[in-house]
């Protein structure tokens, strides 16, 4: 049972130190670490200790497969991860194009029915489709991963409108992952009714991480309460006082 | 359209953004305004993090005559192909400093450095690094496929000039005469299945502006055609070398500044690279600006980190040899004089005082095979 709704990334900090001491201060319980940056040879590679620097007592460390291009090589590396010890979690990243990390819904659904067969908890990163995201579900993922905009953008939720879809109609819970750049956008995501976001770049390159991270933290919990109290129907134009059908009521 | 048609007409015809990255060469805007836009930009993109690499030079035979280069086959140098067991004790050397990144680089010789051996080099030195790439001459599909299937993730080939009469007057004998198949290199690359494909432009033989303004067509295109693999931009200014060839065009570390820079505006995710080819000072400075890989504690002769192949160098003269013994503890000549023999430590304990965390390992093995 988790009771935070905000999970963290570990890239793109100044030192590992940093970002123990971010992980730490989070009240986070789930990270997600790059497989690529870890050694999984299981020597301890000094040069490649990133696993090092997350207490697996505190944290669920969920391996992501970032930088796999195609279904099997994220697979392959999944398989890598559960032989070096870490948990059957998976976060399915694959994105074939480096410049927008934009995630492949072929590979990624094709990548979630194989490892959900191994009996791995999947959690799949995508593209805000609600299409993909039932596909998906029916696949047997634990939950969807939807981006808010792309990878380290910082642009908030730019894919408003496929997300209210994708959470209406969910039957998992969705993480909203990726472009938050802002406490102001986890909030939004939560209030939207988000199981819980994802948050990396934005904390990572703040000029004082782990107080950013207390901003996303007390920004997630706002959201979520006001998601479960349930915010007042925004109008879109104003109730006019003398209604504009008042003469059918004029007796004649 | 190929790049070669493109780059003919790059003065009639000009994307938006090709423009405005020529604009912001000009100096339109002040530098400290760009610097700071290209520091945000690559915090953004790429963090607080600096990854680190070796290059590992296999040979400096070859049969081209490059003018500025110190390999150019009329300089008479000492020479050394290394085996396979010398290649395996370098980059045991680079894996013990912290490198799970290796560059392999060599001369062109058809004879000792054909694509099997860079085959087997591969394969051996991946048994110890996850992340191996090469720089070498200009090869086939076919011979760029085998060696992405031994393991090799990143190629990296420097047109040297885009200007096609210039690199005529520099590349007077030998293969790499061939402008237009140097050119595409990065797209047979590609189509090779290589996942990070490099290039550059020899900072001191063309103007610079108008290197850059090619270079940054050249990416442009390949951004678009070649959409599965990181592009990369290194930054090679030219350096003391055998030959003693002398800069044809002066480029000042503030115009270098301004070129790294506008690129990183232009193309906020592209990985810029720079090397040891650049002083300590000049090189911390710019780490935070927009630089995303480096090379440390770098070498440019075969054998440079270990003494391997000592006692099989050949002192040659346009594939002569020449009767002088070389003397004992005397090693092969390197391609060129670096700017920062610190030691790799000391550059990773420097960059984390600049606040940046050096990564040593990013990629898998899983990671393989063409995409």
């Amino acid at each position: 049972m988790f009771h935070s709704r905000l999970f963290l990334g570990t890239g793109k900090f100044s030192s590992l130190t940093v970002m123990r001491d971010t992980l730490t201060v989070s009240g986070a319980e789930l990270v997600t670490v790059a497989l690529r940056r870890a050694d999984l040879s299981g020597k301890d590679d000094p040069f490649a200790d990133i696993l090092q620097y997350v207490d697996r007592e505190k944290f669920l460390i969920i391996p992501n497969t970032s930088g796999a291009m195609n279904a099997s090589e994220a697979v392959r590396l999944s398989r890598l991860a559960v032989e070096a010890g870490l948990p059957k979690w998976v976060k399915v990243e694959i994105h074939p194009d480096p410049r927008y990390l934009l995630p492949d819904p072929v590979e990624t659904l094709k990548a979630t029915e194989i490892l959900v067969k191994e009996g791995f908890t999947v959690l799949p990163y995508i593209n805000a489709d609600p299409v993909l995201a039932k596909r998906l579900e029916d696949a047997g993922a634990a939950v969807v991963m939807p981006l808010g905009s792309p990878i380290g953008s910082n642009r908030g939720l730019e894919t408003r409108a496929q997300l209210e879809i994708i959470i209406e109609q969910a039957t998992v819970p969705v993480i909203v992952d990726a472009g938050l750049g802002a406490p102001s956008h986890a909030a939004a995501a939560m209030e939207l009714g988000a199981a819980a976001v994802l948050v990396n770049t934005a904390v990572a390159i703040a000029n004082n991480p782990p107080l950013m991270v207390r901003a996303f933290a007390a920004a997630v919990s706002a959201g979520r309460a006001a998601y479960e109290t349930g915010l007042p129907d925004a109008r879109r134009s104003a109730s006019a006082t003398s209604p504009l059908t008042g003469f059918l009521e004029v007796a004649r | 359209m190929s790049f070669i048609e493109q780059l003919e007409n790059l003065d009639k015809r000009q994307s938006a953004t090709l423009r405005r990255f020529g604009e912001l060469l000009t100096g339109s805007v002040p530098l400290e305004r760009l610097a700071q836009q290209s520091a945000l930009l690559t915090r953004q993109y790429f963090g607080r993090t600096m990854r680190l690499f070796a290059p590992l030079y296999v040979s400096n035979e070859c049969v081209n005559i490059c003018k500025y280069c110190g390999f150019s086959r009329d300089n008479a140098i000492l020479r050394v192909t290394l085996d396979y067991e010398q290649v395996e004790a370098e980059a045991r050397f680079l894996v013990a400093q912290g490198f799970r990144s290796i560059l392999i680089v060599a001369g062109e010789h058809p004879k000792f450095v054909a694509p099997n051996y860079l085959v087997e080099c591969i394969q051996r030195i991946r048994r110890m690094v996850p992340s191996v790439s090469l720089e070498v001459a200009p090869l086939t599909v076919e011979e760029y496929r085998t060696i992405v299937s031994a393991g090799a993730e990143g190629l990296t080939v420097f047109q040297e000039t885009y200007d096609p009469e210039l690199y005529a007057r520099l590349h007077t004998a030998g293969p790499k005469k061939d402008f237009a198949w140097r050119l595409a290199c990065p797209e047979r690359a590609y189509e090779a299945g290589f996942r990070r494909i490099g290039l550059g432009a020899l900072l001191g033989l063309g103007e610079w502006r108008r290197e850059a303004l090619s270079l940054a067509a050249h990416v442009e295109y390949l951004l678009k055609h070649c959409w599965k693999s990181h592009i990369t931009v290194c930054f090679p200014r030219l350096r003391p070398a055998a030959g003693a060839f002398q800069p044809l065009r002066h480029m000042d570390e503030r115009d270098l500044t301004r070129l790294i820079c506008a690129l990183r505006v232009t193309f906020p995710q592209i990985g810029l690279v720079l090397s040891t080819r650049e002083h300590p000072q000049f090189r911390d400075g710019i780490a935070p600006l927009g630089i995303t890989s480096m090379s440390a504690g770098a070498h440019t002769e075969p054998g440079g980190y270990t003494g391997a192949g000592r006692e099989k160098l050949r002192l040659t003269q346009c594939g002569k040899p020449l009767t002088v013994i070389p003397a004992e503890d005397e090693s092969a000549t390197p391609q060129f004089i670096i700017s920062d023999s610190r030691a790799t430590a000391e550059v990773a304990a420097r960059l984390k005082e600049i606040g940046l965390d050096p990564v040593w390992k990013d990629w898998e093995y899983a990671f393989e095979g063409a995409a």
